[in-house]
């Protein structure tokens, strides 16, 4: 067997080993598990709300540092006075994009404050659901050490 | 002693709560010293309830720092019991209550 056929080989059993480990995460029922393993916010977004069309709005307030010294502790805040029912916050560059996403029953405000992870100078976006549609800022945070990793 | 720290403060019908919560929220990509993966182990549900209704859910990802901070508003008044629960990707779970300021 020549050195390329050998790597394959690896690597298929690689994908294979990966599998069978990912399988016990099957558990949490109500945790998105495709949105939140899915490689690209486009992907995150169908899968959370089955749909990733987004219009850019001001009216999705997103406030995070121009430069995160420590890109282990983020301080992320989405704001909006629509009629929300779900925020969701994506980190473009992180392996997994989407870091997490909030239901906002009736009475609830527009309003999210978390801290997040990020490993390199990226992009944020901020996601509101309201009426059934996506609207969107993003922002980009500039990291000078990484959070991920280590 | 319980994992969760919250603050409830209402004002103007309006009950504002900020919550830590105490987990390594370990992202399943980091290697100990001898090179060895450390398995993921991060909150993944999130669940404030206040009068038997749930006033805030959320999920998170490995993405969300460690010991994690949230923060919410919703509609309320002083006094109202309010209880946050959280459930992590090994199923272990704490919740903790408090008296709305």
């Amino acid at each position: 067997m020549d050195r390329r056929s050998a790597l394959k080989v690896l690597g298929l059993a690689g994908s294979a080993v990966t599998a069978l480990v990912s399988l016990p995460k099957l558990a949490m029922a109500s945790w998105a598990k495709t949105a939140f393993e899915a490689r690209s916010g486009a992907d995150a977004l169908q899968n959370l709300y089955g749909g990733n069309a987004t219009t850019p709005s001001d009216a999705v307030k997103l406030k995070a540092p121009d430069i995160a010294e420590n890109g282990a502790v983020v301080p992320i805040e989405v704001e909006t006075d629509m009629e929300a029912d779900s925020i969701a916050i994506l980190i473009e560059k992180n392996p997994s994009p989407l870091a997490g996403s909030f239901n906002l029953p009736a009475g609830t405000k527009g309003l999210v404050k978390t801290r997040v992870r990020m490993g390199e100078t990226t992009n944020v976006t901020a996601v509101v659901k309201s009426g059934g549609k996506l609207y969107t800022t993003t922002k980009e945070v500039k990291v000078t050490i990484g959070g991920c990793g280590g | 002693m319980s994992s969760i720290r919250i603050k409830a403060k209402e004002r103007a019908g309006v009950v504002d709560v900020k919550a830590l919560m105490k987990h390594p929220m370990e992202t399943g990509l980091r290697k100990d010293k001898d090179g060895n993966k450390i398995p993921p182990h991060f909150i993944q549900e999130v669940v404030a309830e206040s009068n038997g209704a749930v006033v805030f859910s959320g999920s998170f990802n490995t993405s969300i720092s460690k010991d994690p901070y949230l923060s919410f508003q919703y509609g309320g008044k002083k006094g109202d019991k309010l209880t946050l629960s959280w459930t992590d990707n090994q199923g272990q779970k704490d919740a903790e209550t408090v008296d709305v300021g």
